[in-house]
């Protein structure tokens, strides 16, 4: 059934605005609706976006219905900038509204359990359907100010989240080094808008994309004598702020930190949802970065050199969420090399599963750490799954779906972007295929040891906690079994469609020769064929030597880590300092602008405003009185003498002299 | 018969001493007063004097305004005086110096 445009059109406007009702009711009015209030109206709110999402979703893939592009309100117009507030329903914003209304239904819900006990409990839920709101507002842009919107607004969020228990030193820290370093790339980004407008003069997908092809041979200069492409120029400006949110090398130091904000947050938006945006408006932007190989082999790189060396830090990581956090920076890095390879749809089908199978985990690791009362060093964890059954399987789910095992979800997706990588011939493409391909060794690594550390192996409890350890409440195994059935299946259905069969149809645009999934194409006959095949390929034996290596290392021989530790201590060191970003950003940036900052204020405030302008002026004024006061001499005679020297002296002037003496 | 220029210079003369009168005396607002009057004198003077010697009655009119003016100052001042003896229990011009900065 093909509805109208009209009601599609209130359709969406309630998508977006149901998760701010909440978000506003429960923020505002938390108190009178008290707890159960609050997370009623945020639940119903995002469910009904989920529902509305899916319907959109049946409505636009299934239905077959057309592109909706549409400007609904004009926010602003100076005459030559016209910005407006627009959907764009196609089939890529369509799967991205199911992704992050879906998810993050499911992370409220869990949600009432894990803040079971936290005072801040109605702001949490208000700012979680509040990060709902501003991500849908991202995905159903129809231009580039709505997307810079959302863009901003999921950041807001992010740092308000990170540094949700603003009494914690480390988690203010970390919200405030989050909105920093995301200020970086979203300069870069905002570079890129302003380029965009400059020689399109229009901030509007739909115009822009049409208008690309024509300037593909125009160049600018920044540096003197120095020529760029400009499209180059824009793609890398816009690439940068994708660097930002989706946490790239060297932007990436945030998202680590970001960790410190409650496990739900890092479950709905440093894993599943804020952190792909960048690799969705890459997906967007796919118009323009066609053509521009510069920016295509930079992406490639960059995004390889984050699969590798983060995930590798994965590997001496002890808190279990920072273990998720790292592997979640290396997969969003094989996102990243996708796109670069040209094969966006594969990044897009990696997102959606990453999207579950990372949420999964990290709901997983947050379901584990309320057990162990709000403990996350896995040393002192072990032997779990006795405990803690639903737990223990859907996390194996989600490691499974991670480490790509036949079947799986991730299976599919990631199978799919190292195929991709292999059949790209850019520029810096040999590389990334190297780095893809031993990344899938190091992630079964670090997942595997996660999982063995946690779940198996002798039980290194303390007494208190092993007496309350339970298996965690319906609210919590919910989510987790929910999530865990599309990580587990959810490759089977998507992977035809998704990368070989135009499933997103216009919304992607690829070039000839750019087009690798093509080429793959011509090979692919069903999945099971793709699953069939894929034993005839290294990818998953060098993932199952991962498995076994961790089984080895943290099962069998648990003396192995702690002596390799000892024999490669330079390398560990490295790892474990994460190849010192986090301590030359502080020196240099951080201690750097603090030392500019005093410079400043020695130099500049106290000595030059201060000490020359503000009471410099002030000298100079009671200086001056002090010489005018002399004057001053409160007799008559004096005043009456000022005034007769001044009469002379006037009529000295104006007398005509030459008259009178002529 | 007398100039105009003997009358001119005896009005000069007189408006040089009511000035000199003021900045030399350091000791009686009184005198102040009285130098004052004396310098409207030697303007009425100069009135008279041009009047007479143009022909022209107006000068003479002027003259009749100015020292009924002068008169009601001069009562207002007296007046002044009065009030300031009885503040500050003196009127000697040296010790008037409130306004000094």
């Amino acid at each position: 059934m093909i509805m109208s445009d009209a009601t599609m059109e209130n359709i969406y406007l309630a998508i977006v605005l149901s998760p701010l009702l909440g978000a506003v009711i429960a923020g505002l009015f938390g108190r009178a609706i008290g707890r159960s209030g609050a997370h009623r109206v945020t639940i119903a709110g995002v469910g009904l976006a989920a529902i509305l999402s899916m319907i959109v979703y049946k409505h636009v893939v299934f239905d077959g219905a057309a592109v909706y592009n549409q400007a609904l309100y004009t926010w602003l117009d100076t005459g030559t900038l016209n910005i407006e507030v627009g959907f764009l329903i196609d089939r890529l914003s369509a799967t991205m509204m199911v992704v992050v209304t879906f998810v993050s239904w499911m992370i409220h819900i869990y949600t009432i359990g894990y803040m079971h006990d936290d005072p801040g409990y109605q702001r949490f839920f208000s700012y979680m359907s509040l990060f709902t709101f501003a991500m849908l507002m991202l995905v159903m842009s129809n231009n580039f100010m709505q997307l810079f919107f959302g863009w901003e607004g999921v950041g807001l969020v992010s740092y308000l989240l990170i540094g949700f228990w603003f009494k914690r030193e480390t988690a203010v820290f970390a919200s405030l080094k989050a909105f920093l370093v995301n200020r970086v790339g979203d300069f870069g980004f905002l570079l890129g808008l302003a380029a965009v407008l400059m020689y399109f003069h229009t901030l509007d997908y739909a115009t822009v994309f049409a208008q690309a092809p024509g300037l593909a041979g125009q160049t600018i200069e920044i540096l003197p004598g120095r020529e760029w492409l400009l499209l180059s120029f824009i793609c890398i400006c816009l690439f940068i702020g994708a660097m930002g949110k989706s946490a790239q090398v060297p932007l990436h130091v945030w998202l680590p930190d970001s960790m410190e904000g409650p496990t739900p947050i890092s479950a709905l938006i440093h894993a599943a949802t804020m952190v792909t945006a960048g690799i969705f408006m890459v997906a967007r932007m796919s118009p323009l970065y066609e053509l521009s190989e510069t920016a295509l082999s930079l992406i490639l790189i960059i995004g390889s050199i984050t699969a590798f060396f983060m995930g590798l830090i994965g590997l001496v990581q002890n808190d279990i969420k920072r273990v998720v956090a790292y592997s979640t920076l290396s997969q969003l890095g094989y996102m990243t090399v996708a796109l670069g390879a040209s094969a966006y749809a594969a990044a897009m089908f990696h997102l959606v599963t990453h999207a579950f199978f990372k949420a999964l985990l990290f709901l997983g690791a947050g379901s584990v750490i309320i057990a162990m009362h709000h403990e996350q060093d896995m040393r002192k964890m072990g032997g779990l799954y006795r405990h803690m059954p639903v737990t223990w399987i859907t996390c194996l789910v989600g490691s499974l779906a991670l480490i790509g095992f036949p079947g799986t979800a991730g299976f599919f997706s990631k199978d799919a972007i190292i195929e991709a990588v292999h059949e790209s011939h850019l520029y810096g493409s040999g590389l990334a295929y190297v780095a893809v391909l031993s990344g899938v060794f190091i992630t079964a690594l670090y997942t595997f040891r996660l999982f063995f550390m946690t779940f198996h192996g002798e039980e290194r409890l303390d007494e208190h906690t092993r007496a309350h350890l339970h298996e965690s409440p319906k609210v919590v195994t919910l989510p987790l079994t929910v999530l865990a059935i599309p990580s587990a299946i959810l490759g089977w259905f998507l992977v035809g469609p998704m990368l070989f069969q135009g499933y997103f149809q216009e919304s992607l645009h690829v070039t000839q020769e750019h087009d690798v999934l093509g080429e793959m194409g011509s090979g692919y006959h069903g999945p099971w064929n793709f699953f069939v095949h894929a034993f005839s390929a290294p990818v998953i034996y060098i993932a199952l030597a991962g498995v076994v290596t961790a089984w080895l290392l943290y099962i069998k021989y648990t003396h192995i880590p702690a002596l390799l530790a000892e024999r490669f201590s330079l390398l560990y060191r490295i790892l474990v300092n994460k190849y010192g970003f986090d301590i030359a950003y502080q020196k240099v940036f951080a201690d750097g602008s603090v030392r500019i900052g005093q410079f400043l204020w020695r130099a500049g405030d106290v000595s030059v405003i201060d000490g020359y302008l503000v009471n410099g002026s002030a000298h100079a004024v009671r200086w001056f009185s002090g010489v005018l006061r002399l004057l001053q001499s409160g007799f008559l005679y004096d005043y009456a003498f000022a005034m007769i020297i001044g009469l002379l002296v006037l009529l000295g002037y104006f007398l005509p002299w030459a008259s009178l003496l002529g | 018969m007398i100039a105009l220029p003997q009358v001119l210079i005896l009005a000069a003369i007189l408006f040089c001493i009511s000035v000199a009168g003021i900045f030399i005396n350091r000791k009686n607002v009184l005198i102040l007063l009285m130098c004052i009057e004396l310098m409207l004198l030697s303007v009425n003077m100069n009135f008279i004097a041009f009047s007479q010697f143009l022909g022209d009655i107006h000068g003479q009119v002027f003259v009749f305004f100015i020292l009924t003016v002068a008169a009601a100052e001069s009562a207002i001042g007296l007046g002044i005086l009065v009030v300031l003896f009885r503040n500050r229990n003196t009127i000697n011009v040296s010790e008037l110096d409130s306004m000094k900065g």
